[in-house]
């Protein structure tokens, strides 16, 4: 292996490309998770939302659907399991944690249901035609940062736009900062006249649509078709995310984006030491990284008060 | 304050025959009040009557199951607390309801304009705050964050919250609770601003003292019934005393202390901070047969303090010396260990585990003794048996002993609390705001309990709030600011208004070199 | 709606809700069953016939509930405490790594020593697999959840690793399986002939081993209090870390049992499919159990049964045995939400 090679790898351009393909579908789930969390609910649904996007927004557009009602009916589908996670924790305050791994395990396996059921003959799942790269004019002349950051599809503009929108959103309007206040201290919000079911149910059906989104980046962006496994736990890793960026949204940017560099960087530097070290090394460690982030940010992090606390109204 | 203005002056808000149930038992009965333009009325009752209640109906965070509400002569739909802020009523709730790690303008705005608006219109809600802020005394920076904000500037957000709704009827629940003496001089001073403009006030406590110098106009609540109503001016204290408690007000003897040895001594200790201040090198000491009081504003390190005395926090540097023997690596088992009995702040939180029974609860400081385990097996028997004790002894109301403790109301659950701190008649004693929330009766019991702690040769250092409990029980004074005591003083030695300052900041840095 | 705790629920209160609960869940897959073109009733009596309607059935049923029961112990044990152990997927793989590890005859003992000390070995590297995220959980404050979950993909990673690596079989025909464990380390079946073996003993006498612990003893005692109000606890001197950690031992310990137990007692060697997310199946296996470990028994006999029947079912139905899957996540909602309305009231406004 050669240092000065490794080292070289971080100014290409085919580099930074992937890296930000790998870090869209983790923005969308990212700000999904985000935005539950700053409202209160933590979300461990979120792996089985992501399959269930991948699965419906590539089904749609398999059986003929224009690729964004694609998107749109994934985010439909997330919006859904939102709903059902939302209607259990908030108003009937189960635990958040059980549910969550409910809301993923009944996800995914009603995704693999259906999808034997729709397509029982095939073998290898088949494929669409995914969004394809859109170079932003003048943007992407821009040396290495301009093809990597706006020769991508629009989803992942899409991703973009979805950051600076939850920033404004939570920071500028009085939505976001109800949003902020139910995670907060639920009864400021119940006391100002604000239901803090409704706001919590919405947040979490919100963050549940981005979250599917991010699942339907794979199908539809990324790669083309459908496979069983294929979130592979990008949805905790998201959440690891969440706190890493200590629920800002843009710092939770840059953190999925630090995180997807990583992994595109493993990937080749996989390629250059050619099986010295077994692939599965550089296959953990995404999954070391996180865990590693975690210890780092945990102590300082200020999370929201009311994270994982079931309001009752009335209860001060 | 303002003289009742007579039956010419609209009436804004009537309540007739407000009943609310819990279960089986009876919070509100058939309960009617009335109030008009410009008046304070002051809703009294002891802990448990039922006011807060009844002004949760009021506001729409509960549903009354009989009974009609009207505001300014219309009928107010039930359950709806949009509707009562809408039909121009603000609460300014005990415990408050502010988002901490949000700004006073974000928490102000929250909820006033379409949720669906792409705009918080934050400059001209600046302006608007500052406006009510120079027109009625309420002072406070609308870009600051809560968390920077001391009690009595948070108590102002809340009261600017309901001025930037218009709110025309403003109830306080216990408003003065947290406050120091001087605080509640400018709050009382604010009312009378809100009232000359128009406003109607309903003031809810269960001092007397406060009740007289501030309202027009007394409404008593006992037991979730009516008591009594009587116009300020016309009433005595007495009167309205045995109209809130249904007789003579339970009175504690307490006789002249006899002080002993030095029992527990902290030598200049700092700690992190608890949600309150943190400890700055503090030293006191807690003698045999002498109650100590702990004076001070919320969050001025009462919290750090008992925790650290408790063992549940830990000290940055200085020293705890107990029996005049430096104790070494401190713990809440090190406490309990070394004879300490602790009342922590919180029952729900800290001092119970809800969902266990009561068995399990007495026996969570000592099970690991021969007494209730044998080679890491439990004996239920002796728990039980212990729990039944605790019950006779304390003459507490629960079903038996393997009822869940979340089920029993707070005096109880205090009772409970008491009974296992004080088991084996400990010599220290930790009284970390042991009446908060309590009715008078249960009140007097822990009061009379300390009591007789101190009269068998105790130490007891009692934390509270209330500068009444204080002053009644201390034997020894001391107020803490800012993370530093102030100098002791003994029973009567200072009075109201002095401890008030010291409660404000004003001398205690310089005390806190020599304290004893 | 507002929920108000109920003073005390009747038996029948005890028996109607989770009944509900299960109804519920039936309701539901027979919708998906019809969307999949079959009757209901056809398909849920050929998946009770898969599941108990002949000796082999029944059989298949109890060996499929053995890993069910370790694993859901594991859980009951863990979320007792408030420690949310959604790695026991790891900690079985690699219960079954340590397993195989001395199982192939790096150790020859004689069948009395050799399986106890595999045993014991397999619990200490579960066991040490929990505790690290119990002491990151304690020490900086890191959720477990995450770093449990997190830890089931490394594990995972790491098996494979092993399985082409330093564990393969050479004879294994370039597949990623270990060798198979000798005789004197394989579990005696416990009918001459069939798959049963004593795992299932050692399964039912843990879930005990495990009730005796929770009822009886200071540390299950420390355990209840500690997850019912961990201020609370350690106010009253009840060391909490430590109370954490020993779980995380004991749940560890629990979730390896059952990574032994299928490669000494069922498959022989390991492969990365030994477990079809039994970890994962445990939570299911412990909430529907309320958490109590003999209820973990009959609840993991339930689980493992659903899943037995339906792929005997898928086979001869045209349903997916993904319906199983749904079926069990399914029912996890809804138990969830029948204790709750079992001990609360709902009151609208």
């Amino acid at each position: 292996m050669n240092v000065s090679e490794a080292f070289e790898i971080l100014f290409t351009a085919s580099f930074w490309v992937a890296a930000i393909r790998i870090a869209s579908p983790l923005i969308f789930a990212t700000m999904g998770e985000l935005i539950c969390e700053r409202a209160g609910v933590l979300n461990l649904g979120i792996e089985g939302i992501m399959v269930a996007g991948a699965f419906s927004g590539w089904f749609t557009v398999y059986m003929g659907g224009d690729l964004w009602t694609g998107v749109f009916v994934a985010a439909l589908t997330g919006a859904m399991f939102g709903l059902l996670h939302g209607f259990l924790t908030v108003p009937l305050g189960l635990s958040q944690h059980v549910t969550g791994i409910g809301i993923t395990l009944l996800a995914a396996s009603l995704t693999y249901f259906t999808y034997r059921i729709l397509l029982p003959e095939v073998s290898s799942p088949p494929k669409i035609e995914p969004f394809q790269p859109f170079a932003v004019p003048l943007l992407s002349d821009i040396p290495v940062i301009g093809p990597a950051l706006f020769n991508q599809t629009p989803l992942t503009y899409l991703a973009y736009f979805t950051v600076a929108a939850v920033a404004f959103i939570f920071y500028r309007t009085p939505v976001g900062v109800a949003v902020r206040a139910v995670g907060e201290n639920p009864a400021a919000v119940e006391a100002q006249g604000i239901s803090v079911t409704a706001v919590r149910i919405g947040a979490v059906m919100a963050g549940s649509a981005l979250m599917a989104v991010g699942g339907a980046f794979l199908t539809m962006s990324a790669f083309n078709s459908f496979f069983f496994e294929m979130i592979n736990g990008r949805g905790w890793i998201a959440i690891a995310l969440v706190v890493f960026g200590s629920w800002r949204p843009g710092k939770a940017l840059i953190g999925a984006i630090l995180f997807a560099a990583f992994d595109a960087y493993q990937v080749r530097l996989q390629q250059i030491t050619g099986g010295v070290i077994p692939y599965q090394i550089f296959l953990m460690m995404p999954f070391v990284l996180s865990i590693v982030a975690l210890v780092v940010v945990a102590r300082r992090a200020t999370y929201p008060k009311a994270l994982m606390v079931p309001y009752q109204k009335g209860e001060r | 304050m303002n003289a009742a203005q007579g039956s010419e002056a609209e009436t804004v808000l009537r309540l007739s025959g407000i009943t609310k149930r819990f279960g089986t038992l009876v919070a509100n009965d058939a309960i009617s009040l009335s109030l008009k333009r410009g008046e304070v009325v002051a809703l009294l009752g002891e802990n448990g009557a039922g006011k807060t209640t009844l002004m949760n109906i009021l506001f729409g965070h509960y549903t009354a199951d009989e009974g009609e509400i009207e505001v300014f002569g219309k009928p107010l739909p039930a359950g709806d607390p949009n509707a009562a802020l809408g039909a121009g009523i603000g609460m300014v709730h005990q415990h408050f309801t502010l988002a901490d790690q949000m700004t006073v303008l974000e928490n102000i705005v929250l909820g006033t304009q379409s949720l669906w608006s792409l705009n918080l219109g934050k400059s001209r809600a600046r302006a608007k705050i500052r406006q009510l802020a120079t027109d009625y005394g309420l002072e406070v920076d609308p870009d600051r964050m809560i968390t920077e904000l001391s009690v009595g500037e948070r108590q102002r957000v809340e009261i600017l919250k309901a001025l930037y709704r218009e709110a025309r009827i403003l109830i306080l629940d216990e408003p003065t609770a947290v406050l120091t003496p001087m605080e509640t001089e400018a709050l009382f001073a604010t009312l009378q601003k809100l009232v000359a403009a128009g406003l109607s006030v309903i003031f809810i406590s269960h001092k007397l003292g406060e009740v007289q110098s501030v309202s027009d106009r007394v409404v008593v609540l006992r037991g979730g019934k009516l008591a009594g109503e009587r116009m300020t001016s016309e009433a005595t204290r007495r009167e309205l005393a045995e109209l809130m408690v249904g007789g003579q007000l339970p009175v504690n003897e307490i006789g002249p202390s006899t002080p002993r040895d030095v029992l527990f001594e902290l030598r200049s200790v700092s700690t992190p901070s608890m949600g309150g201040a943190a400890l700055r090198q503090i030293s006191m000491q807690l003698r045999g047969g002498e109650i100590t009081g702990l004076a001070g504003i919320s969050g001025n390190g009462q919290a750090a303090l008992a925790a650290l005395i408790a063992g549940t926090l830990e000290a940055r540097e200085g020293e705890i010396v107990v029996h005049g023997a430096p104790a070494g690596r401190w713990s809440p088992r090190a406490a309990l260990d070394r004879g300490l009995g602790r009342i922590p702040e919180d029952r729900h939180a800290t001092g119970m585990i809800g969902d266990m029974s009561v068995a399990e609860n007495v026996i969570s400081e000592a099970y690991r003794s021969p007494r209730f385990s044998r080679f890491g097996f439990l004996d239920w028997k002796a728990a039980a048996a212990f729990a039944d004790d605790i019950i006779k002894a304390y003459d507490v109301k629960c079903p038996s002993a393997d009822a869940r403790v979340r089920l029993l109301s707070g005096g109880n659950m205090q009772k409970l609390i008491l009974g296992r701190a004080l088991d084996g008649d400990p010599d220290i004693i930790l009284a970390s705001q042991p009446t908060r929330g309590l009715d008078v009766g249960a009140v007097a019991y822990v009061h009379a309990r300390l009591i007789e702690a101190r009269d068998r040769g105790a130490a007891v250092l009692l934390i509270s709030e209330d500068l009444d409990e204080i002053q009644t029980l201390s034997d020894r004074i001391l107020v803490i600011h800012r993370g530093r005591l102030s100098k002791p003083s003994l029973r009567g030695e200072r009075s109201v208004m002095e401890l008030g300052e010291l409660m404000a900041g004003h001398g205690v840095e310089e005390g806190a070199d020599h304290a004893a | 709606m507002r929920l108000e705790p109920r003073p005390s629920s009747s038996g029948a209160a005890k028996i109607l809700w989770p009944a509900g609960a299960i109804l519920a869940t039936v309701v539901f897959s027979s919708v998906l069953v019809m969307i999949a073109g079959a009757s209901p009733f056809t398909v849920f009596w050929l998946v009770i016939k898969g599941a108990a309607g002949s000796q082999f059935a029944l059989l298949e049923t109890l060996t499929r509930a053995t890993p069910l029961i370790f694993t859901g112990l594991a859980v009951a044990v863990a979320f007792r405490a408030k420690l949310w152990n959604i790695g026991a997927e790891a900690q079985l793989y690699l219960g079954a790594v340590m397993t195989v590890v001395i199982g192939t005859g790096a150790v020859t003992l004689p069948s009395a020593g050799l399986i106890p000390l595999i045993m014991i070995a397999a619990m200490l590297t579960g066991a040490l697999t929990l505790l690290g995220p119990a002491i990151l959980k304690t020490k900086f404050g890191v959720d477990e959840v995450v770093t449990t979950l997190l830890l089931n993909f490394i594990v995972l990673l790491f098996v494979s690793m092993l399985l082409e690596g330093p564990l393969k079989d050479p004879m294994g025909m370039g597949w990623p399986q270990s060798k198979r464990v000798i005789a004197d380390a394989q579990l005696p079946r416990l009918i001459k002939g069939k798959r049963l073996h004593f795992g299932f003993i050692l399964a039912i006498a843990s879930a005990i081993v495990v009730w005796v612990i929770m009822k009886k003893t200071t540390l299950g005692y420390e355990m209840r209090a500690v997850g019912h109000n961990a201020e609370a606890a350690r106010f009253a001197g009840i060391p909490v870390n430590r109370v954490i950690a020993k779980t995380a031992l004991l749940s560890g310990g629990l979730a390896a049992l059952a990574g032994f137990s299928e490669v000494a007692g069922l498959k022989g060697n390991l492969t990365l499919d030994l477990s079809p997310g039994y970890g994962y199946t445990g939570i299911v296996v412990a909430m529907l159990a309320m958490l109590n470990p003999l209820g973990v028994i009959a609840a993991a006999i339930f689980v493992a049964g659903i899943f037995v029947g339906a792929d005997a079912m898928s086979r001869s139905a045209n349903v997916p045995s993904y319906i199983a899957e749904v079926m069990v996540a399914t029912s996890l909602l809804t138990m969830v939400a029948a204790i709750m309305l079992m001990r609360y009231r709902v009151r609208w406004r």
